[in-house]
């Protein structure tokens, strides 16, 4: 049994020994350098463009501008295409624009023999623009802007949903207490490693582009669209990648490489961006405006829930409403309540552009949603925890419109225990409550509900692929991708699992290509363990099946040849061998360590010797492969909780995190130690958007005021306090290997936590995040607690008036 | 990949000089750490470099006959922090530098590349100012010392000329002698981040009196330029040494320094944060004053003794000559 256990990843070693290879040690030597040419205003128009002087620059090869593309609108997400006309996303890009949108929107490109060659170029290139007044608030926006940012809205509203359960009005007006609130988060960026990269080229008349994405498959349709070529001209490699979070789940400057490699003869042509490029022109995490009002009964019950998003989505749709929809189907999750009532918008802006990032909307809505729970808690004078505990769905519920959308194990309740009992949280609760001075301290907590994949939103497919080996080992190929979350490794483990082999006799294969592995849409939404397992298992049986089959007939043929032989020298053991009861034990039932048994679970034949007889029997000889592509109809709600204890410096605005457990309800856990990874890197993420992390635009123009790793405060290990996980591991009945969805969960729920702590140390509510210092500083400000004293670091070394 | 016009090395300060004058668009390029970004930035695109990373003399720590301490503009802010003389001398100045970025940072990072890249941020110039240091500086014209203040001309500016290298952050020794000093860097991240706002004390203590006797503050990112508060010192010299000292401390600094609304922080934040920190830096510059004053009291004559030797590190201490005021050239 390996599924379940915490073995080593079998990328571990080739990516420690730096062996790996990822896209930029791929491209070859003789590669060309492009460049991308951004605008300097946030809203307008290109009147003019000159590119003489970047043309006459010794080494570059090809100028092209706005002008040259092919007049076509592409949609850019990572969403499965869908063929019902109405459900298609949005197509509002260009490869290359005159219509700016946002500060560094894509207005020429440059190609040259090297870097240098290609900067000077696009310091030569000269563009006069008409300027149009930026509008960066999706409020502002939503009142309509002239003009819109993109054509086909013109009140700019990319989308709108709403719902409502019961009367949320009625309910309200009922209700005994009323708690009301705005809240805001901001917008961050994913800050992977490895900046979006690919190298293109062409191969027979065919487009080539190695790529370091999420998506290969869908890369390849894009660029297809894009271009205006039939999708089979594309061919997309996908080697290691270093690191996503969902801003390669979207197809970036894939298509605009695709089309410069066609316009230098197919020479191969490397786009790299910087990390400046990365924060201003990929993707961003949506910053998202919530009104929320909540209703309760004089017992602390929750009667009715009410919300307002604002979505600012930014001047191209991308994932576009999905995120704030997202949020608002979890609304009416988790927690018991009679009458709820959502509606989202999703607004255009001349800002950078919001797209798919670690939680898809619900760290966004988790944050607001938690806080009010809290909010509502002290209105009520009950404890968070207790007031959670009276309120929380337990036990099976499911969606009212969104079949099969469930929770068909529960965990959350067993979460909050863990990650209470974990925190000390009662004690502390009560000896935080209080406190006056410069340090003070306190716990907080928050709980969430995650979907397992997009079904039914979206489709659900993958692909898997296993070929039997000559010597019995197996290779596995998956079009889902590993994208450092190990998904390779659970791959592996689950095929050995269900072909009862050792790891070690399992090859998968990690690089994508799209013209020789199955088709999967990729890694997003925390599917991949599931959908994708799902495939996996599928075909590991039906390679079980056929190595069973093929087993049957060696057995047979030997066990004939046998009988003929004894019965030549009168040895007959009996007259029918294959009918006989008491001769049954030859048949081959299943496999076990690499042997293939009968019922009893006696070995009857090496697995190596079938593969050998396989491949090289004269009399018989067929490779033994399975394949599926499978479409997968199911969906798991997993669950989880935050808990934090913090200690703030209330004259510095500043929070240390003492101690922080985040405990998971993802089901049965593939790979324990992987898993915990896992939750340390979302911890990470969460700590980050909680605390530290936003990036700043200029209100006047829409510049990014903040694109780099020095003034774009990502927390560092120094930073980062030991990191705590916890699980419930329920069997789950929809799981392929009882498993949900754990990728993107960790993430979301420490924010709030971190929130509610704040609240509980010093009584101030911020609704805000990042909790920044100057944030708190206001904040403290405000509600008079900055004369508390001065001058005190810590605790204890103040005596006022005492000599020092 | 730079985009570089020429690479030149130094051997000595008069080779890098000639090397400046003969390319006359060339940046001086010592660790990199600040030049190389430039260069990527395209601010500096198509410059020549001269290095004077392989200069020796410029790596030294050296304790001069008369007790000033000339510390080497090559030394990087590891090797700084590290160093004998430094960390018995001059601690808050090795503990100041170490603040700086990352380790890796620290290991190319030099102090006179900090201070001459002019940034009001930099991790050094808070205790440079506040050691009221001299600069040594040298060019075809001979050598010129200049203080702090005429160095610092604005963000990013130093009064430097083409053809002149910064060889020496000199410490007169009546500056350090029985001071004591603390530095607080107040970032957003406790690595691999620069000031938000900074501030380096130092200070003397009449510990029969009880009282300071003599106090200098510095702040970093207060201004366009590194920030002394003559008034606040003013008013704290002589204060008694109580808890009332640092409130004191905080409410004057909030009225003297006048930083600016940006992006990175509002007026209001640094204003609650100045005086914060200046508060708790002379706290424990003072604590640190103490203590080291009661360590002179018990026993003088061992102390004197550890003053005048040059430490025994297991290297030789170069000695250099003093350059008496005579030597010294005001060039301009």
């Amino acid at each position: 049994m390996v599924v379940g256990k915490s073995v080593p990843r079998v990328d571990g070693y080739e990516k420690v020994t730096g062996r790996a290879m990822f896209t930029a040690d791929l491209a070859p030597g003789n590669c060309l350098v492009a460049k991308v040419y951004h605008a300097s205003i946030a809203n307008g128009r290109v009147t003019a463009i000159d590119t003489s002087q970047a043309e006459q620059i010794e080494g570059v090869v090809k100028v092209v501008t706005f002008q040259d593309v092919p007049k076509i609108s592409y949609p850019t997400p990572g969403h499965p295409w869908s063929v019902e006309t109405a459900h298609q996303d949005r197509a509002d890009r260009r490869l290359l624009t005159g219509r700016i949108r946002y500060y560094g929107d894509d207005i020429a490109a440059v190609v040259a023999e090297n870097e240098v060659a290609a900067s000077r170029a696009l310091r030569a290139i000269k563009v006069t623009y008409e300027e149009y007044e930026p509008c960066i608030n999706p409020r502002e926006a939503m009142k309509g802007t002239k003009p819109p940012v993109q054509e086909e809205c013109p009140d700019n509203i990319l989308a709108k949903s709403e719902y409502e359960i019961g009367s949320a009005d009625q309910a309200l007006a009922q209700a005994a207490i009323v708690v009301e609130g705005k809240y805001e988060t901001s917008i961050v960026q994913h800050c992977h490693i490895e900046p979006p990269v690919s190298y293109a080229y062409m191969d027979k008349g065919r487009i080539v582009v190695v790529t370091s994405t999420q998506i290969p498959h869908i890369v390849k349709r894009v660029i297809g669209q894009a271009l205006g070529i039939p999708w089979g001209q594309v061919r997309v490699i996908k080697p290691y990648i270093g690191g996503g979070f969902g801003n390669k789940q979207d197809v970036l400057y894939e298509p605009l490489n695709a089309f410069l490699t066609t316009q230098v003869g197919g020479r191969p042509v490397k786009l790299e961006l910087t990390r400046e490029e990365t924060f201003a022109n990929t993707r961003t995490r949506h910053k998202i405006y919530y009104d929320l009002k909540m209703g309760l009964d004089a017992q602390g019950h929750i009667v009715a829930r009410d919300m307002l998003a604002v979505s600012n989505q930014g001047g191209y749709a991308s994932h576009g409403h999905a995120i704030a929809a997202n949020g608002a189907t979890s609304w009416r999750h988790l927690y018991q309540v009679p009458n709820v009532r959502a509606r989202a918008y999703t607004v255009y802006t001349n800002t950078p552009v919001g797209g798919a990032m670690r939680g898809y909307g619900i760290p966004q809505y988790a944050f607001a949603a938690e806080a009010i729970t809290d909010d509502a808690a002290v209105k009520a004078g009950m404890d968070p925890y207790d007031f959670r505990m009276e309120n929380i769905q337990k036990g099976y519920f499911a969606d009212p419109w969104l079949k099969p959308i469930a929770a068909n194990t529960n965990g959350v309740a067993e979460c909050m225990e863990k990650g209470a009992a974990y925190i000390q949280w009662k004690e502390k609760r009560k000896k935080y409550a209080g406190q006056t001075g410069n340090i003070r301290r306190g716990v907080g907590m928050a709980i969430f509900s995650y979907k397992t994949g997009v079904w039914p939103i979206s489709l659900e497919i993958a692909g898997a692929r296993m070929v039997l080996q000559q010597d019995g080992s197996v290779t596995l190929m998956v079009g889902a991708t590993e994208i450092g979350q190990g998904a390779d490794t659970v791959f592996t483990q689950m095929t050995a699992e269900t072909l009862n082999i050792s790891m070690e006799k399992i090859h998968i294969q990690t690089v994508q290509d799209t013209d020789v592995t199955p088709f999967d849409t990729g890694a997003y939404a925390s599917r991949q363990t599931f959908v994708t397992g799902t495939a996996v298992r599928e075909c590991a049986e039906k390679l079980k099946e056929k190595i069973l089959e093929y087993a049957k007939e060696l057995l047979w043929e030997r066990r004939r040849a046998l009988q003929t032989s004894a019965r030549e020298t009168e040895e007959v053991p009996g007259a029918d061998g294959g009918t006989a009861p008491d001769s049954a034990s030859w048949l081959p039932a299943d496999l076990c360590d690499g042997c293939i048994v009968n019922a009893a679970g006696d070995v009857l034949l090496a697995l190596e010797e079938l593969a050998q007889e396989s491949y090289y029997s004269l009399r018989h000889s067929s490779a033994i492969t399975a394949e599926v592509s499978e479409q997968v109809k199911k969906n798991s709600l997993s669950f989880g909780a935050t808990f934090a204890e913090i200690e703030v410096d209330i004259a510095l605005g500043k929070i240390r995190v003492l101690d922080i457990i985040n405990v998971h309800d993802s089901g049965r856990l593939i790979n324990p130690r992987l898993a915990r990874m896992q939750v340390h890197g979302g911890m990470s993420m969460g700590l980050g958007y909680g605390l530290a992390e936003q990036l700043l635009l200029d209100e006047k123009t829409g510049r990014v005021l903040n694109g780099n790793l020095l003034d774009y405060k990502l927390p560092t290990m120094m930073d980062t306090p030991d990191l705590t996980a916890g699980f419930v591991e329920l069997e789950d009945p929809v799981g392929p290997y009882g498993n949900k969805a754990l990728g993107e969960p960790p993430a979301i729920s420490p924010a709030p936590a971190l929130r509610n702590a704040l609240l509980h140390a010093t009584g101030v509510a911020v609704n805000e995040i990042p909790l920044s210092p100057q944030r708190l500083i206001a904040a403290f400000e405000k509600a008079g607690l900055l004369s508390a004293s001065v001058g005190n670091g810590s605790e204890g070394k103040k005596e006022d008036g005492a000599d020092v | 990949m730079y985009d570089l016009e020429g690479y030149w090395e130094a051997g000595t300060v008069e080779e890098a000089v000639q090397l400046l004058e003969d390319h006359p668009a060339a940046k001086i390029i010592c660790g990199g750490s600040d030049v190389l970004i430039k260069i990527r930035e395209g601010k500096l695109a198509g410059t020549g470099l001269v290095s004077i990373r392989g200069i020796p003399l410029l790596q030294k720590v050296t304790l001069k006959e008369n007790g000033d301490l000339y510390i080497g503009a090559a030394m990087t802010f590891s090797h700084l922090t590290s160093h004998p003389l430094i960390r018995r001398l001059v601690p808050v100045l090795g503990e100041a530098v170490d603040q700086v970025g990352g380790p890796q940072v620290r290991n190319i990072g030099t102090i006179g590349g900090n201070i001459c890249n002019g940034a009001v941020s930099a991790d050094s110039a808070p205790t440079v100012f506040s050691l009221e240091c001299r600069l040594r500086i040298e060019g075809k014209a001979g050598v010129r010392f200049s203080d702090m203040k005429s160095f610092y001309l604005g963000p990013g500016r130093v009064n430097l000329a083409q053809g002149e290298v910064l060889t020496h952050i000199v410490v007169p020794r009546e500056k350090y002698e029985g001071y004591a000093g603390h530095y607080i860097k107040y970032s957003m991240r406790n690595a691999m981040d620069i000031a938000t706002l900074s501030c380096s004390t130092v200070c003397k203590i009449d510990l029969k009196k009880n009282v300071l006797e003599d106090v200098k503050m510095t702040f970093g990112v207060a201004a366009a330029v590194p920030l002394r508060v003559p008034k606040t010192e003013e008013a704290l010299k002589g204060q008694p040494l109580r808890e009332e000292l640092y409130g004191l401390a905080a409410g004057l600094v909030r009225q003297e320094i006048n930083p600016r609304d940006s992006w990175r922080a509002s007026r209001a934040f640094r204003l609650q944060i100045g005086g914060e920190i200046a508060a708790r830096s002379l706290r424990e510059a003072v604590l640190r004053a103490r203590a080291q004053e009661e360590v002179r009291l018990r026993g003088p004559k061992q102390q004197e003794k550890v003053q005048i030797e040059a430490e025994q590190t297991g290297q030789q201490q170069e000695i250099m000559q003093p350059e008496s005021d005579q030597h010294r050239k005001e060039v301009r």
